[in-house]
């Protein structure tokens, strides 16, 4: 029974059991501080539609060997090059959203080519960059932004200031255009988005579909010992490329997704900080620098989005006060922190074994 | 005069995990005596040194038994760093320098000359200021004790490797202390000539007193400048005779000489290889393998044999199936079934109907994080296109989990693997195993001609004979054709129809594996 | 022939060595001109940006020399300065004595930060950036539960000017007002009409000297030896962790100093932002001034310095003349500050990479001759 209880401890890992226990408590606690609970769960699902496919987005990338996606913000840009031109053409309803989702694939198959190869060329490093690539490409593309001869007046400022705003709102184009389809509505409060959650079962099935084929198979082979799967023949530069552009066409996907739900697409500086919680849900999860799957997604999304919803309702009725934030910026940079600085003592283990 | 005697091991014996890989040495040296000290890879010698010099892997491992007594004194070092305070210096293969700095920063390294200042008093001692001008002197010193021609200045990495081996020579005499210098293949990077000046350097230190353990593999080396040697051999001191009092062949036969009925015994007999036909072409090979250079290699592979490729580590017997499996730079003309081979490119050589069971199981043989059927079927599926599945007319290849469940079964059966399940993880299984499981993936492929590289290295005797006979088996019965390439001649012998032995990057010669052994000795030992 | 070859080899050298630099100058060799500033408003910002940043780019340049890339970490140190100033805004101490209290309160604690952050590190070795750049994110937090919801409700702070009205948490902008250029105008001195702030530069001047003259000692030598192989350093004695802890250590306290000057200057903190920008601004600087992750010296963080921020002044009203838009230069800098750092930690990884290849090839070269004499 001890050894049981011990491999679970294992298996699930010391943060992943005490956020996990922290969020239950916080379940428990909600009544009793007039939270409602369907409604906070209600949240917590939909939050967790919102980010699952940018949390997804990382896998591709682990698996191949090139660490966690800092990134992401490049695949977001994807995204929202794709999200701002349908808007443009004017197309309404899940037209709108499938069309920006359309639209935004070729660019992130571009970007992400782009990425992958700078990416071999710094390996061991990848992380690092990977960071930097991310802040650049988005102030990069508030100059563009700026720039881009969009034209649409919901897009731009109506007076004074060129270029598009920094909030776009998709509420007369393709508001909860996922949401909406069979959403199911129990009471006042309740709400499950069943359109977006099956879509984001949908993406998961496609990722998985992609790890069962013969190419899936060789990119986590490269990710997982990349002179094993070169002695088997396999190009394991291009195996990495294919895992970068997976990874950057999810993103580009995710943020469409994030957005139809939110109701506003966020230009300019707006795309700055997404990789963190990303980073964080995977790695609560249970994934590794090298290792994540679609599991590792699911788990950790649901728990890293359950904290962010949920702490600011209960615990702020509880000390009166609203420390959400600080609470996020230290849980979700501490697990971040932890995979950085636990890895690579499992690795130099390795090394002497 | 027993006062003389600078050195003595006594009695020592060492084990790591139950494997003994020293047993009852006992050697002593003199004070300014060069002793040579011989022996085949794994004969014990650099644990040897290791002990005397307090490697802390000796302690990691449960230390020895026996006793080291140095200048009448008993020893018994905790650390290198207490070997090092009485005396005892080692000049290591590879070079313990660093790059950015001068040699005279690095023959000081952490025994710099400081000087106090106001700091130290509050912060302590590592606040003092260096005396660079004394410690420029003072290697520069050093240096010119050594007797060779380098400014102390000299960055390192502008350095030719002879000077790198003279800066760490110089590094060992700066030490005041130093009486006995161990020296590992002090010359085995070194051209002719500088091996020559090092020569005389080893000479110099022991005519200053300084007495000198130099291990060597170049026998004719060992001859010229060393007053004794010591032989070792499968962990026992083989013989320890004045230098003068023996020859070069007697040397090699102590080396590689085996007591009767030990290593595996010859079952089949020897195939004719001379009527064969030719499969696999090599002309004039070059490998950049690390370690493991290949210089110029010409071969001519038959069709059917098992052939062995030996000789001593570092001499590139490793790099030839590498090299030729595209793994490391390589160049030179590659022909297989009268084919030419692309080389550096792995994929085309596993096209061709090669397979290569690498000698690195863990960083090259396996996926450690993965489960053995995945081991085994990954290159078949990619080069083969293998236990597949085609959905929508081929545009989506899907992995059989149910066909690699199956094939990674027959062979676990076939070979004997020890594990739960096919869907073990391959880091779960003991060497023997995994060295099973990387046979296995290259079977799988169905090669026509397999390269085996060090197939029993840290596996057990029981394992090691199912490995030997189950390569020998696939030769009777599939007539694949194997390159075996080992440091264990014995096991070369047990299994081949021709044995090559490598020495400096190049084959020295080719030998029926019936030939006495101490041909085998001289063309490993260049005597 | 070869004469002139070398040379020129030796002027591409220059070029490729300096390329960062030199592009910096092309740049406001060009935007200068568009941007229709005066020179002696140039001159007076440079000056002021000078004495604000100087501290804080050179606090990076010690983990440097120990291998440990750019310290994003320093953002603790600033932190823990503006801890300490906090301290001394709500006892209303005045000018001078304000600085040196600062400093003497922030120091300890500057300390424990930087030994954390050494040992956070020793445990991701090889990834010490991203490591640091995060590490600063999660103190942040701490910061914030410190500061804003500690700070008058458990930690006793009087002045009711700098605690938010709720009753305990700070404000987000504090008035530094009896700090204010209290350091810079210390030894007073106009030229031209521009103010010349000649006690901190004298201050830099005492770290500038302090650098120098750690580099020659045994600590400094053994960092270096840290630095560039830390398996030699080990087996020679050297205690590798203790010292990558130290040099951390000394970054952070010098950052701590760093912010507490460049807030005197400023004279008013942003409780919750001034921090933020700095690891990011700085190293940035450092970059530009021609430094590397694995080389840097005093002079590349002072040209960095003029360098960067006549880029960053510049910017904005050169956008507007050649775009028509301001805010097309605004984000030009944010992009040039995160570019310029992408830029440089690719092309050191790339070059690390293929320096190992060189070495490798040049190996083969042997190879290739040796069979080439031996047919």
């Amino acid at each position: 029974m001890m050894e049981k209880i011990k491999d679970f401890l294992e298996a699930a890992g010391w943060p992943r059991l005490i956020i996990g226990l922290f969020l239950l408590a916080l379940f428990i606690t909600a009544p009793f501080v007039e939270v409602n609970i369907f409604t906070s769960l209600s949240d917590v699902i939909v939050r967790f539609g919102m980010w699952g496919i940018l949390v997804l987005a990382m896998v591709p990338m682990v698996q191949g060997g090139c660490g966690l996606n800092f990134g992401l913000p490049l695949g977001i840009i994807a995204g929202l090059l794709g999200a701002v031109t349908s808007v443009e053409l004017q197309l309404t309803g899940l037209v709108g959203f499938f069309s920006a989702v359309l639209i935004a694939i070729p660019f992130g198959i571009g970007l992400g080519l782009l990425y992958g190869i700078l990416l071999n060329k710094v390996k061991g490093d990848e992380m690092t960059i990977a960071l930097y690539v991310g802040f650049s490409s988005v102030a990069f593309m508030s100059m563009m932004w700026l720039k881009l001869p969009y034209k649409s007046p919901d897009m731009i400022w109506a007076y004074g200031g060129t270029g598009l705003r920094t909030t776009i709102s998709v509420e007369k184009f393709w508001y909860r255009a996922l949401n909406d389809i069979w959403t199911i509505q129990i009471g006042d409060h309740f709400y499950f988005p069943t359109g977006m959650i099956i879509f984001f079962a949908f993406m998961c099935l496609l990722v998985w579909v992609f790890f069962h084929t013969k190419t899936g198979t060789a990119v986590t082979a490269a990710g997982s010992n990349p002179e094993y799967a070169r002695a088997s023949g396999v190009n394991v530069d291009k195996m990495r490329i294919i895992s970068v552009i997976l990874t950057t066409v999810l993103a580009a996907v995710g943020i469409i997704v994030y957005e139809q739900s939110f109701g506003f697409i966020q230009l300019y500086l707006g795309p700055f900080w997404m990789a963190f919680p990303a980073v964080a849900g995977i790695l609560l999860g249970g994934a590794s620098v090298h290792k994540a799957t679609i599991m590792n997604v699911i788990v950790g999304t649901f728990l890293f989005q359950g904290i962010l919803t949920m702490t600011p309702s209960v615990i702020n009725n509880i000390i009166q006060t609203d420390m959400s934030e600080t609470i996020r910026i230290i849980v979700s940079n501490g697990l971040i922190l932890y995979a950085l600085t636990r890895t690579i003592t499992i690795k130099s283990a390795k090394v002497k074994a | 005069m027993p006062d003389d005697i600078l050195l003595k091991m006594k009695n020592i014996t060492k084990d790591f995990y139950g494997n003994q890989v020293l047993t009852g040495v006992n050697m002593e040296l003199k004070r300014g005596h060069i002793l040579g000290l011989v022996g085949e890879n794994g004969a014990g010698k650099s644990t040897l040194m290791n002990i005397l010099f307090g490697s802390t892997v000796i302690k990691e491992t449960g230390g020895f038994t026996g006793e080291i007594e140095l200048d009448g004194k008993i020893c018994n070092f905790e650390s290198p760093f207490d070997a090092l305070d009485a005396g005892v210096g080692m000049v290591h293969q590879e070079f313990m320098l660093i790059p950015g700095f001068q040699a005279a920063e690095n023959i000081m390294l952490n025994r710099e000359l400081t000087q106090r200042n106001f700091w130290v008093d509050v912060f302590g001692e590592r606040l003092s200021s260096l005396k660079n001008e004394e410690m420029i002197k003072r290697a520069q010193k050093a240096i010119d004790t050594v007797g060779v021609d380098l400014d102390a200045k000299t960055l390192v990495s502008e350095m030719p490797v002879a000077h790198k081996q003279f800066t760490e020579i110089a590094r060992e005499i700066d030490r005041e202390a130093t009486k006995l210098l161990i020296l590992d293949e002090p010359t085995a990077v070194l051209t002719e000539s500088e091996a020559e000046i090092m020569l005389s350097v080893v000479r110099r230190l022991a005519d200053m007193g300084i007495s000198v353990i130099f291990i060597s593999h170049r026998l004719k080396e060992i001859m010229q400048i060393c007053n004794e040697l010591v032989v070792l051999r499968d962990g026992k001191l083989v013989k320890e005779v004045p230098t003068n009092e023996t020859n070069p062949e007697k040397i090699s036969e102590w080396m590689v000489g085996r007591e009767i009925g030990g290593g595996p015994a010859r079952e089949a007999p020897v195939k004719q290889t001379e009527e064969m036909e030719t499969v696999l072409k090599v002309r004039n090979l070059w490998v950049d393998m690390p370690g493991e250079r290949v210089i110029n290699v010409d071969l001519d592979i038959k069709k059917g044999e098992i052939f062995g490729i030996g000789g001593l580590a570092g001499q590139g017997k490793l790099g030839i199936p590498n090299g030729i499996m595209g793994l490391y730079p390589a160049g030179g003309k590659v022909e297989f079934q009268g084919k030419k081979i692309k080389l550096n490119n792995p994929r085309f050589a596993l096209d061709s109907g090669m397979a290569f069971v690498s000698e690195d199981r863990r960083d090259v043989g396996l996926l450690l994080e993965e489960p053995i059927d995945w081991n085994i079927s990954f290159t078949v599926m990619q080069t083969q296109e293998k236990y597949l599945k085609k959905i929508l007319g081929g545009l989506i290849k899907w992995r059989d989990d149910k066909a690699i469940a199956k094939l990674a079964q027959e062979y676990i059966d076939l070979l004997e693997i020890r594990c739960t399940s096919s869907k073990q993880l391959a880091k779960e299984l003991s060497g023997g195993n995994q060295q099973k499981v990387c046979l296995a993936k290259a079977f799988a492929v169905r090669p026509d001609l397999l390269f085996v590289s060090e197939p029993t290295r840290g596996i057990d005797v029981g394992a090691k004979q199912l490995v030997l006979d189950t390569l020998h088996e696939y030769n009777e019965k599939y007539g694949i054709t194997i390159i075996v390439c080992s440091s264990e001649l014995e096991e070369l012998r047990s299994i081949s129809d021709r044995v090559a032995i490598v020495s400096e990057g190049r084959i020295a010669g080719i030998l029926s594996p019936t030939a006495p052994l101490k041909e085998f000795g001289a063309l490993m030992l260049e005597a | 022939m070869s004469i002139l070859k070398s040379k020129d080899n030796k002027i591409a050298r220059f070029f490729i060595n300096n390329a960062v630099p030199i592009l910096f100058i092309l740049f406001a060799v060009f935007a200068i001109p568009m941007a229709d500033l005066s020179i002696e408003y140039l001159v007076a910002e440079m000056i002021t940006r000078l004495a604000r940043y100087s501290f804080l780019v050179l606090a990076l340049l010690i983990p440097v020399i120990a291998g440990m890339g750019m310290n994003f970490g320093i953002v603790l140190g600033a932190m823990a300065g503006q801890v300490g100033l906090i301290f001394v805004m709500d006892w209303g101490v005045m000018g001078v004595p304000a600085f040196f209290l600062a400093i003497i309160i922030s120091m300890p604690l500057a300390v424990f930060l930087g030994w954390m952050a050494g040992i956070a590190l020793n445990h991701a070795k090889g990834r010490e950036m991203v490591t640091s750049y995060i590490l600063g994110f999660f103190i942040n937090g701490v910061y914030q539960l410190l500061v804003l919801y500690s700070m008058g409700s458990i930690i006793p702070i009087n002045n009711s000017k700098i605690v938010l009205p709720r009753g305990y948490g700070i404000r987000n902008a504090i008035d530094l007002v009896n700090l204010r250029k209290s350091v810079d105008r210390l030894i007073p001195l106009e030229i031209n009409g521009i103010e010349i702030p000649v006690m901190t530069f004298i201050l830099v001047a005492i770290l500038c000297v302090f650098i120098v003259w750690f580099r020659k000692t045994k600590l400094g030598q053994d960092m270096r030896a840290v630095g560039q192989n830390m398996e030699v350093a080990r087996n020679a004695g050297i205690p590798v962790e203790r010292t990558r802890i130290l040099a951390i250590v000394i970054s952070t306290v010098l950052a701590c100093i760093g912010q507490i000057i460049f807030l005197q200057n400023i004279g008013t903190m942003n409780t919750y932002n001034s921090h933020e920008q700095i690891g990011m601004f700085s190293i940035a600087a450092l970059l530009v001034g021609g430094a590397s992750v694995a080389k840097a010296s005093i002079k590349n963080a002072f040209v960095g310095i003029i360098l960067f921020h006549i880029m960053f002044v510049v910017a904005p009203r050169a956008g507007k003349t050649l775009m028509g838009e301001a805010q097309i230069g605004e984000y030009f800098r944010v992009f040039v500050s995160y570019a310029i750092i992408a830029i440089a930690l690719a092309l050191h990884a790339w070059r690390k990479n293929k320096e190992a290849e060189f070495a490798r090839r040049s190996l083969r070269v042997d190879t290739e001759e040796a069979a080439g004499t031996s047919e």
